[in-house]
């Protein structure tokens, strides 16, 4: 049987290439973010805001070429491959979203002293980001194992955030001139936490992407990992 | 190696479970030394829509002649294992050919009227089979045309030649000519494939009215035609089967590799 590399496939693989350097401007943007947050820089913090307009305009592109593609009416692996594509950019473009809200608020939270030290948001952040990592190390290896076993750890960020707002709300009734800067802070906990769902939706499209299986909505589906 | 589903179990799709009407049992074909057919044992459902695909050469076509003995026409053709037609080997020497060929009809790519009246076209097997009755064989040619989605368009030019007719008329006037004669199954050799996008869209869309009362079996090397109109499909491979199974699954998530080489174009 002969194996061509066809101009299709050169497509694909351009495909491919242009969502992995979207999905490396979305995490850096994340990094950046919460470094602004530790460092209370100004600075870095405004730079978010270009550089979301970069992952904004990899989203069309990456629509453009994926509608391209369906036009020639791809199957099986390439047309899982290409409706994958589309999905996960959406979710790098929500991803770079949620870095310009963290960002936004730290410029707002730069305006006052801190409200205490920042121990559990760089946490929960951290774990965000490899999950991150790992769902994009998942789709590039095409390893859906990988990407399964990830799935679970959202539940670990979910309880940080849950615990995050407790404290900020206990800060709040005790004093209210704390409002507006917890209130900000639940903002970024709450947009570290929504990083961590848009990871796990790749994770679960890169499930699809390699076994053609849907697992979204699907605990014992998890559970067989 | 083979990957078929299980037609009869309840969990294979959401679709209807209807009953076999043809099987094969490991058959064999050979056009003199060549094996064209190697050891396909498959069952066809019925009233259902079955694409058989495979690049050139891979016997589909010849699988499919098998089904009404059109194979019978070619010299040096020796044919081994069962083919079963509603439980019957139609290769056992009980089987009139000529019956089994009312039963299953054919549809060839190229759409082949006789030079004759659009009327005749179809009323000609009829009378073949005694029906002289004009009246009758005026109902016959009017529930053909409008079987085939053909009534409207040549209604009031029934005794004008076929071959006035345009190439997609002139393919959904075979296939009224084929269900004059009421058969069970359909066979369809690339009936689309010399047809330009509109024709072959009410070729495709009557196919789909069709399988209501037929049982229909495509050979397409057109994927999206296959996705567009089958319910199964089975692909082949060097005159094997590889898989068979529903045709959604085959074309978004097949089992076997090769499968997945030819549906995404890698060979072939």
């Amino acid at each position: 049987m002969e194996n061509h590399f066809t101009h299709h496939q050169q497509d694909l693989a351009f495909l491919k290439d242009r969502l992995l350097l979207m999905a490396g401007h979305a995490e850096g943007s994340v990094n950046k973010a919460i470094r602004a947050l530790m460092e209370r820089d100004g600075v870095l913090a405004r730079q978010i805001k270009e550089e979301d307009q970069v992952i904004d305009n990899f989203e069309i592109e990456i629509d453009e070429l994926c509608l391209r593609q369906l036009a020639r009416a791809p199957l099986a692996s390439d047309l899982r491959f290409i409706t994958v594509a589309m999905k996960i950019s959406r979710d790098l473009e929500r991803i770079g979203d949620e870095a310009t809200t963290i960002s936004r608020r730290v410029l707002e939270l730069n305006s006052e002293a801190q409200l205490k030290p920042y121990i559990d948001i760089p946490r929960m952040a951290r774990l965000a980001l490899d999950m991150l990592k790992e769902a994009l190390d998942a789709f590039v290896s095409r390893d859906s194992n990988r990407a399964r076993l990830l799935i679970p750890r959202d539940k670990e960020v979910d309880a940080i955030h849950k615990q995050l707002q407790r404290e900020l709300v206990s800060y709040m009734i005790e004093n209210p001139s704390t409002i507006t800067r917890a209130l900000n802070l639940m903002t970024i906990s709450k947009a570290i936490e929504r990083i961590a769902d848009h990871a796990t939706n790749i994770a679960e499209e890169v499930v699809f992407n390699c076994e053609g299986l849907d697992i979204r909505h699907s605990a014992s589906a998890l559970q067989d990992s | 190696m083979i990957s078929m589903p299980l037609l009869l179990s309840s969990s294979a799709s959401s679709l209807p479970l209807p009953r076999p009407i043809i099987e094969t049992r490991n058959l064999q074909l050979c056009y003199g030394t060549t094996p064209a057919i190697r050891g396909v044992s498959l069952s066809i459902q019925e009233k259902v829509v079955t694409a058989f695909i495979g690049p050139s050469g891979c016997g589909k076509s010849t699988l499919l002649r098998c089904f009404n003995r059109m194979n019978d026409l070619i010299d040096n053709v020796q044919i081994e294992g069962e083919c079963l037609i509603g439980g019957e080997n139609i290769y056992s020497r009980e089987i009139d050919v000529i019956e089994l060929r009312k039963r299953v009809g054919m549809v060839f790519q190229r759409s082949n009227p006789f030079p004759k009246s659009i009327f005749e076209n179809i009323a000609y097997g009829c009378r073949l089979q005694g029906l002289k009755d004009r009246g009758d064989l005026y109902g016959i040619v009017e529930r053909s045309l409008r079987g085939a989605a053909l009534w409207d368009e040549v209604k009031d030019r029934l005794h004008e030649s076929a071959l006035s007719l345009s190439g997609g008329q002139q393919q959904r006037l075979c296939i009224a000519r084929a269900i004059a004669i009421k058969p069970e199954i359909i066979l369809m050799d690339e009936p689309a494939s010399a047809l330009d996008p509109i024709a072959t869209a009410r070729v495709e869309e009557l196919i789909l009215e069709l399988k209501r009362d037929y049982t229909i079996v495509i050979v397409t090397h057109n994927m999206q035609q296959a996705t567009r109109i089958s319910d199964y499909t089975a692909f082949f491979y060097l005159g094997e089967l590889v898989e068979y199974n529903e045709t959604n699954r085959i074309f978004t998530n097949p089992e076997i590799k090769r499968t997945e080489d030819y549906v995404t174009g890698r060979f072939g």
